[in-house]
């Protein structure tokens, strides 16, 4: 192979020529045209591709606010608002950013969940999924770099907080927090590391995104009836099959992202942030971003401060032992009648913690929260190994072009049979 | 085709045969687990305690207050701005600064240039340093930010009794219930409830958080505030002109945001149709 | 279906098709649409036209932030003070972030300015057409070359060949009336937009 020009399909001179010296086009072609998907997706399987056009508009959005922000703690309010005000259309950019970021938290919950439920953690594809895994870490950590940015009040009283997480380390908690601001509280120094990190950290998500993608063109995609393609007759092109109906589903992502950012900018952010940080006042409430909430709830629920940090951060760390700790070996929940109502209480469970992250820590919250914590932890670490064990599934199909034991209902045998007369 | 129809039939009775002990056995644990859970939520529930927001139970909701653009697609009632532009002069801005705003920002609520000149020229503003390298004091103009009472917050607090007069020009962003909440904190003083001592130097306010606020009432009479054809404006109608410029100073995008967003919106929802047509179309020989 | 397979193999390539028989396309994929093809073409050229034209408008707000902002834009008049500037004194003064010269001319340099021929300028301009006030020349001090600020505001300053303005970055030349007299810059020094307040007072912009 070496030293050859590589064989090119194309017929375009231009094309062909760039191809047989670096075969984008064919590599293109290969994993996202031709690329043989599983015919049965659901539209939980739009969210990858929405997740990667989120991250895409989040840095061309970041990259132009970048252009008119400035990262001093005695500017950047004002650098913020004179977005607002005087920079065209620095409103409409500003908020598509404050809003992409819940979006995308939206989009990579039920690209996580839509995971679970189908079972995509395990093998052949744990990699991929501790992949993952590690984006979203790396997202939580952007995303909280990103809200102490505008130097309102919510973002500097979270910076403190979070931050603080880390003083629950013995002995070396304490130097840990002071190096990470750079000083003895969030100050200047902290804002400007907070920035150039927040900068930073989207391209290496591109990075990893980059490989959680190629991880699963090794493995394929799952899909709603957790079972292998068997053959040609099981698959579609990805394109146009899928890009289609992809772009159906980015339509109506955009749709929803459009009503937030022109009808509703702020329902999701909090007022306090308008108010511009003040190291001397603490506002009565605070609570992180709502894509937070069932995490900082789990740490709000254990009355020890290194428990809670050690269990907030196992909550997101039993994630990569996942695929080792469900022992089932059937993907989809729709086979497993006994696990898949323990699953969606686990769905509930994350639902409760999220709702009782954003209330005051008192009486029934603070109930609730445990409840929900103990439950969060009880089905990853006992129920699914246990069930996976002892649970009878239900019959798999054969393959997922004959459909007769599809989890949607009997189809028309009309319906079933087609695909096959082709084949 | 036959023998693969019989098929299908069996195996979907077959499916339905192993149904119902699989669906029974979900709806059990779900229902008990449901239940248990419910259960847990709600029975150590102190009555009220769901409504644990820690002011809620004496502070009273501001009601809606009910302004043009409080409307989905409401906009700035332009004479209503205008009459607050003139409360906020003669009122608020004896304590209040107003400073992410500059003067020319006052075109957008229908003053004209000259309108806009004059209310700039009739500040003096500090400028400087000159030659000789002192600050002076100038006419303002136009591209000023809006002059702010005291000079700095120390010079506030020092006037103000202790407390700070907050900056208004996010106000309405800036609190819970923004819009709905200044209205309802201007109209909102009365006199102490029995067994409530005030503190020195402070007021009662039924909206306020806790109830005692420094700032004296600032509308207090009807016709305060002398707008023109309108002589004897209530203090209500006061305040719901001063909340309707502020919630514009703190959105002056409003207006333009919505206006795109409606058009966005069904230009989206016509692709959202297409899209699917066309998805449709694609995968019409797949099914 | 029977549309489907009665499809002559060699039917042309469907737009939303790959162009080529790609490696291992499924069989399915090569089905073609012929039968509807038509109505499949048309939808897809709408929809792609509106996603064009979608992008289009959304590409638009991230190119305008790049433009100045509307507090750049208001920001855009600078009064000058011209009592204290003495006969054959000038002062820079900043007006949009440029230099802006004012030059109390001297009558020699008046004269100067004056008495050139349009015939020997690269730019021709007669001097009543770049002032108001005969004594006072006021200009943006940016060499139209390639944007250096040229020499000759203070008294010590190399002033060129033509007793105005020298620009050491490539050697230009502007004479009294800050007119291009030699060297590399294709036009003279540009006169802003100014008027007089007072007799010693203009207004930049």
């Amino acid at each position: 192979m070496a030293g050859g020009l590589t064989q090119s399909e194309f017929k375009n001179p231009v094309v062909r020529w760039i191809d047989s010296r670096l075969p984008v086009f064919t590599m293109m072609q290969k994993e996202y045209g031709t690329f043989p998907t599983p015919r049965n997706f659901n539209y939980f399987w739009n969210f990858g591709a929405l997740a990667m056009v989120n991250l895409v508009i989040m840095i061309v959005s970041g990259i132009t606010l970048a252009m008119h922000y400035t990262p001093n703690s005695a500017l950047a309010f004002d650098s913020v608002e004179r977005i607002m005000r005087d920079v065209n259309f620095g409103w409409l950019i500003r908020y598509i950013h404050a809003n992409g970021a819940s979006m995308f938290f939206i989009v990579v919950y039920i690209h996580i969940y839509r995971g679970l439920y189908y079972g995509s953690y395990k093998a052949p594809r744990e990699l991929l999924w501790m992949i993952g895994v590690v984006i979203f870490l790396l997202m939580m950590a952007t995303a909280f770099m990103g809200y102490v940015l505008p130097w309102g009040q919510m973002s500097f009283w979270g910076a403190t907080v979070i931050t603080n997480l880390f003083s629950a380390l013995p002995i070396v908690g304490d130097p840990i927090v002071t190096w990470l601001w750079g000083g003895f509280s969030v100050d200047n120094p902290t804002l400007n590391r907070f920035f150039s990190l927040h900068y930073l950290l989207p391209f290496v998500i591109f990075g990893v995104v980059f490989l959680h993608v190629a991880a699963l063109h090794i493995t394929g995609s799952n899909n709603p009836l957790g079972i292998d393609p068997k053959g040609p007759q099981d698959t579609l092109p990805f394109h146009p099959y899928y890009t289609a109906k992809d772009s159906f589903g980015m339509a109506i992502y955009l749709i929803v992202f459009a009503c937030l950012v022109f009808f509703a900018p702020n329902y999701l952010g909090h007022p306090d942030n308008y108010i511009p940080a003040n190291p001397l006042v603490t506002p009565p409430h605070i609570v992180p971003e709502w894509y937070f909430l069932p995490f900082y709830a789990i740490l709000r629920s254990v009355p020890d401060k290194l428990g809670g940090v050690v269990l907030m951060f196992g909550a997101i760390a039993i994630w990569f032992v996942l695929p080792w700790l469900d022992t089932s070996p059937v993907r989809s929940m729709r086979f497993r009648p006994w696990t898949r109502p323990f699953f969606f209480l686990m769905i509930l469970s994350f639902l409760v913690l999220l709702y009782v992250g954003g209330k005051p820590p008192e009486g029934a919250y603070v109930t609730a929260g445990r409840l929900a914590t103990a439950y969060y932890f009880l089905y990853f670490l006992v129920l699914l190994p246990w069930l996976g064990v002892k649970e009878r599934t239900l019959p798999l199909p054969e393959s997922i072009s004959r459909p007769v034991l599809r989890g949607g209902g009997p189809l028309p045998a009309g319906a079933a049979a087609k695909p096959m007369e082709k084949a | 085709m036959m023998p693969r129809l019989f098929q299908g039939i069996r195996a979907a009775a077959g499916r339905r045969r192993a149904m119902p002990g699989g669906r029974l056995s979900r709806l059990a644990a779900g229902g008990l687990l449901g239940a248990l859970l419910g259960a847990a939520l709600l029975a150590p529930l102190p009555p009220g305690a769901l409504a644990a927001d820690e002011h809620s139970h004496e502070t009273p909701r501001p009601p809606h207050a009910g302004l043009s653009f409080q409307r989905m697609f409401g906009s700035f009632d332009r004479a209503a701005a205008q009459r607050g532009l003139q409360v906020y002069r003669e009122v608020c801005s004896n304590c209040h600064s107003l400073r992410l705003l500059s003067y020319r920002n006052l075109r957008q609520i229908g003053l004209s240039d000259a309108e806009v000149r004059a209310v700039a020229a009739a500040v003096q503003v500090q400028d400087g340093p000159n030659d000789e390298g002192a600050m002076f004091e100038r006419p303002g103009r136009p591209s000023d930010r809006f002059r702010s009472p005291f000079p700095n917050e120390q010079a506030a607090r020092a006037a103000n009794n202790g407390a700070l007069p907050p900056d208004l020009s996010l106000i309405v962003k800036a609190r819970e219930d923004g819009a709905n909440y200044v209205h309802a904190l201007l109209t909102g003083y009365a006199d102490p409830p029995a067994g409530v001592t005030l503190q020195q130097g402070m007021n009662y306010n039924t909206f306020f958080p806790g109830h005692q606020i420094a700032m004296a009432p600032p509308l207090t009479a009807a016709g305060q505030v002398q707008f023109p054809n309108m002589p004897d404006a209530s203090v209500d109608q006061m305040a719901r002109d001063v909340t309707t410029f502020l919630a514009w100073a703190a959105e002056p995008e409003l207006e333009a945001r919505r206006a795109m967003g409606v058009r966005i919106v069904i230009f989206l929802c016509i692709l959202a149709g297409l899209a699917y047509a066309v998805k449709r179309k694609v995968w019409a020989d797949a099914h | 279906m029977a549309e489907t397979l009665a499809a002559p193999p060699g039917s042309p390539p469907h737009g939303r098709e790959p162009l080529e028989t790609p490696l291992g396309t499924p069989p399915e994929s090569l089905v073609s649409v012929s039968g509807t093809g038509t109505r499949r073409d048309m939808l897809t050229l709408m929809t792609a036209s509106f996603v064009a034209v979608g992008v289009g408008a959304m590409v638009w707000p991230f190119i305008d932030q790049m433009n100045p902002a509307s507090d750049v834009l208001a920001l855009a008049s600078t009064d000058v003070n011209l009592a204290p500037v003495a006969v054959g004194q000038a002062i820079t003064v900043v007006w949009r972030g440029k230099p802006i010269f004012v030059r109390h001319r001297t009558p020699k340099e008046i004269e100067e300015a004056r008495g050139v021929s349009l015939s020997a300028l690269k730019d021709p301009q007669t001097d009543a057409q770049r002032v108001q006030k005969p004594e006072w020349i006021v200009m943006i001090g940016i060499c139209t070359h390639l944007g250096c600020v040229p020499l000759g505001q203070k008294p010590t300053d190399p002033k060129g060949d033509y007793d105005g303005w020298f620009c050491p970055c490539h050697g230009s030349m502007y004479d009294s009336s800050g007119r291009i007299r030699q060297g590399p810059a294709p036009s003279n020094l540009v006169i802003p937009p100014y008027a007089f307040t007072s007799d010693t007072q203009i207004r930049i912009g």
